[in-house]
């Protein structure tokens, strides 16, 4: 099937098999690799993009239903000339990166957290986070790094 | 939170040393940047997939591959009846593709290569496999009759000839001088590593019949080596084999031995003429991939009215699954807190592997000694409460101390594990909080681990080579490797200080046989310690020549210079300097001009165990300290940790932000190892392969973490630091069983303390 929609701001046409996964599509299609399997089956988060704004599982999702809509991943997070959005500098300063492959998810369903609620508390950030598993961290320097930009109040959603 | 133990600590005039540096790739993996093996494609490559067997215990009566094979697409099938034998594991008793029968779930029996990985996922489907079933057995207590069934016919017993034994002092004196002796039993279950990135390689044949192997591995050079042997079997073997590691998707030792799979991709990539990837799905990485193993250990400790040890006596007995890898092997480590946690005088351990038609177990950080901790260092507190001593006191009358040698010959060097007592004493308040029964309650639980590196090779060595350019940056090859850790980060910092340039002014180079020289892996907590000395005393010949060069052209003597913020100078007078790149530059373009390129092989001065399995075989030991407050809900069973501390000596931080990364991960792990996971098998087979029924820590679970690191500046460690990799995961469950007993009386033997167990246990 043929779909239209954007991807990291630009406008995209492309064709895709009706089985594919939006997971699939990103990474073997368009070579955007931020987005990671790590489960298939939408338990752990590691493949979160956002699809009009708003944090999706893009190994559950298919290919043609981001027809029409709006996808962000990893790659476009970052504003002009390559400047890094709040969250993801504060990943690296606050130590919120061990192994890395969870990282890309993570930073993607804390932009749709901070987007629905631009200052949420501990709590709102552990229970906002809860579909994203890390194997390294202890999740405390994500949240930390979370709490960071929250406390800033200079991420709004708009990618800055 | 920091305490430095000496006040003269030589920190206080580090640059790079002790800073909170963010670690060396974030920027890349923050931006999606980092290529991990399933990001990884090389031009006509193909993709692999294994079949495995459908039953625990059967002989393969045939196995047909002509309707895979006819399959468009399909370039490869191969069994075990097409290839040459190769085994691999420990005891080389893991053929990588199975031959005659299968002896687990898990056993590769087939596989492909095909264009694509739908293809190759309906060619395995397209292979029939006649099987007879033969009588399997799942108990290691069954499996150790003598009418068990076999599970290598090719060996007298299911019992592994592996004789863990190990005899300090004279136990049965320690049980006469004792006044009170305690007697449990404990069980610890099959747990999984859960690396986000599932396992997985690419093997690539180049035109001159050499290999690589991308992998994101632990263990390169070891790997190199086992990959040697395939070579040899294809008649290759005198051509080169280069492993590449690849950004690591989390390791925990799952990756510390060389697996089927990747000899298998590296059969089809021979047999196609083409690159091969091979990556598991999330169920075949619960299901495929080698555990922690599975434990029962009876343990008796006694003491006298004092409260002076006299005694440890363990026993335990060892699922081995149907392979030997490297959790066979985990009682070499599991000796080290029987006969070395506190002062313990006479101590006896046995421990047997049994062979089953069970999944079988590999490395897991902690490799053993958090099974052996749990059972002590719960049982610490039964016999605390008998002798009528509070149970910190109780630790702290029996702690080790700086300078002792232990008596499996342990040579302590720095030893702050009172200190890690008193930090979480006060931490949780345990004065006020202990002992109410009310449905609150307080535990700990205390470790000793490898921190200078574990001789269990006949090398524990690690090389670094340092090259300067033109310009005083610093170019780093280090055999050691990153999988998250910071590995990267801490080495940087290292030579950093000690040549004193930036730590941005270094490019770090780990991950590749052909360009850096040898390390024997990433375990046992070794790298900050054995491949920081090795950067260290490399980054210390540079600095050597260096001043060489700097002397004539800044006309000093040689002594009176140093080196500090990318400039050479005097320390005599501090208005004679000279950039580090013009120096370098002097050096270089001239007549007869020189580069600076170092290299250090650094090998920790330690034993292997002898025949008693006694010696010192690390050059540093860890020692900390685990606490946690919880709260059981009677009705429900349901524990909730409502506070956690854990206190670390760990000699010196080189980089305290990542030290805390590893702390609060390892506490996550362990809680998970305390409170939740557990793989389910019924009769050999896994029942819960995916993350919905397989629980990890999240989020939601994860408690408020108090660290707190102890610095005692250990004379052996690079600037006084000790490993630590393993430790914040050795003592979480000891501590959190030991909360539940101070907070209901309930004493739990076994992991996972689940909410049913409570409940159980509140019924009696």
């Amino acid at each position: 099937m043929k779909i239209s929609f954007h991807l990291n701001g630009e406008a995209v046409t492309t064709e895709v098999p009706d089985h594919i996964t939006l997971l699939e599509m990103l990474r073997d299609e368009f070579e955007l690799i931020g987005a990671k399997e790590g489960c298939g089956q939408g338990e752990c988060g590691s493949c979160t993009v956002l699809v009009d704004q708003e944090a999706v599982n893009s190994c559950l999702m298919l290919a043609v239903y981001a027809n029409g809509k709006s996808v962000v991943t990893i790659e476009g997070l970052a504003g002009a000339q390559g400047k890094l959005d709040p969250l993801q500098e504060a990943f690296v300063k606050h130590g919120a990166v061990q192994c890395g492959y969870c990282t890309p998810g993570m930073i993607m369903s804390a932009k749709a957290l901070l987007i629905e609620n631009p200052r949420p508390n501990r709590e709102q950030i552990k229970q906002g986070m809860a579909g994203n598993m890390c194997r390294c961290t202890g999740y405390i320097k994500i949240i930390e790094a979370i709490e960071a930009v929250s406390e800033g109040g200079d991420s709004n959603g708009q990618g800055s | 939170m920091v305490k430095v133990l000496e006040p003269e600590i030589k920190s206080a005039a580090l640059q790079a040393v002790g800073t909170r540096h963010p670690k060396l790739d974030a920027l890349e993996k923050v931006q999606g940047k980092a290529v991990y093996i399933h990001d990884l494609k090389v031009p006509r490559m193909l993709y692999g997939k294994i079949l495995w067997s459908e039953h625990a215990h059967a002989r393969i009566l045939k196995i047909d591959t002509s309707r895979a094979e006819k399959l468009p697409g399909v370039r490869a099938v191969i069994t075990g009846y097409n290839t040459p034998e190769i085994r691999t594991g420990f005891f080389k008793d893991n053929p990588v593709l199975k031959k005659g029968k299968v002896r687990q779930y898990r056993d590769e029996v087939a596989a492909v290569a095909a264009e694509t990985p739908e293809i190759a996922e309906e060619a395995v489907r397209l292979i029939d496999v006649e099987y007879e079933p033969l009588p399997a057995v799942f108990d290691p207590f069954e499996a150790m009759r003598e009418d068990a069934p076999l599970i290598h016919e090719d060996k007298e017993s299911n019992i592994l000839k592996l004789p863990w034994k190990l005899v300090c002092g004279d136990p049965d004196e320690g049980y006469r001088q004792a006044d009170f002796i305690a007697e449990e039993s404990y069980s610890l279950p099959w747990v999984t590593h859960c690396c986000l990135g599932t396992s997985g390689c690419l093997a690539e044949f180049h035109a001159n019949g050499n290999l690589t192997v991308h992998s994101p591995t632990q263990i390169r050079y070891l790997a190199q080596r086992d990959f040697m042997e395939v070579m040899a079997a294809l008649g290759l073997k005198d051509k080169r084999v280069q492993v590449v590691t690849t950004a690591i998707g989390g390791a925990f030792g799952s990756k510390l031995d060389t697996y089927p799979f990747e000899f298998i991709t590296i059969l089809l990539a021979y047999y196609t003429g083409r690159p091969v990837r091979l990556i598991f799905s999330r169920e075949e990485e619960f299901f495929a991939t080698a555990t922690r193993q599975k434990v029962e250990a009876k343990i008796s400790q006694g003491c006298t009215k004092e409260g002076l040890l006299t005694f440890r006596d363990v026993d335990m007995v060892l699922d081995n699954g149907a392979y030997t890898s490297w959790g066979a092997t985990t009682p070499s480590v599991m000796m080290m807190p029987i006969s070395s946690l506190y002062k313990v005088p006479n101590v006896n351990y046995r421990a047997r592997c049994v062979y089953t038609n069970n999944i079988y177990a590999t490395a897991m950080r902690g490799y053993g000694n958090p099974q052996a901790t749990f059972a002590i260092e719960s049982q610490m507190d039964t016999l605390a409460e008998m002798v009528g001593i509070d149970p910190l006191e109780f630790r702290m009358i029996n702690a080790n101390t700086p300078g002792e040698v232990t008596p499996q010959g342990f040579r302590v060097g720095s030893c702050g594990l009172k200190e890690c007592l008193k930090a979480v004493r006060e931490s949780l308040n345990w004065d006020e909080k202990r002992g109410k029964k009310d449905g609150r309650g307080v535990g700990i639980g205390s470790l000793i681990h490898v921190g200078g590196g574990a001789r269990i090779y006949k090398s524990d060595g690690c090389g670094t080579i340092i090259k300067l350019d033109d310009f005083g940056k610093v170019t780093v090859m280090s055999g050691a490797t990153d999988m998250g850790q910071g590995a990267d980060t801490v080495v940087a910092q290292i030579v950093a200080e000690e040549l004193g340039v930036r730590i941005d002014d270094i490019a770090v180079i780990m991950g590749n046989t052909d360009q850096e020289t040898w390390d024997v892996g990433a375990h046992a907590s070794r790298t900050t310690f054995v491949a920081g000395n090795s950067a260290l005393l490399a980054a210390r010949k540079a600095k050597e020549e260096i001043l060489d060069l700097a002397a004539p052209l800044l006309n000093e003597p040689r002594e009176a210079l140093d080196i500090k913020d990318r400039h050479v100078f005097s320390k005599e007078k501090p208005d004679v300097s000279m950039q580090l790149g013009r120096v370098l530059r002097a050096a270089h373009f001239k007549t007869g001009g020189t580069q600076i390129v170092t290299a250090h092989f650094y090998d920790p001065p330690t034993q292997m165990l002898d025949r008693e399995m006694k010696g010192n075989f690390s050059a540093a030991y860890t020692y900390g300290v685990h606490g946690a407050e919880v709260e059981v809900e009677r009705d429900t069973g349901q524990v909730n940790v409502l506070k956690y501390v854990i206190a670390m000596d760990v000699g010196k931080a080189i980089n305290p932000m990542l030290l805390e990364g590893q702390l609060e991960g390892g506490v996550a792990m362990g809680l998970g190892y305390s409170l939740m996971e557990e793989m389910h098998l019924d009769r050999g087979k896994v029942l819960n392969p995916n993350f919905l029924d397989y629980k990890i820590l999240t989020f939601p679970d994860m408690p408020e973490v108090d660290s707190i690191i102890i610095e005692t500046d250990d004379q052996a460690g690079p600037f006084g630091a000790k490993g630590i990799g393993e430790p914040p995961l050795v003592g979480t469950a000891p501590a959190i069983a030991n909360a539940i007993y101070d907070a209901t009386g309930i004493r739990i033997r076994s992991l996972p303390i689940t909410m049913e167990k409570i409940l159980a246990a509140e019924d009696e």
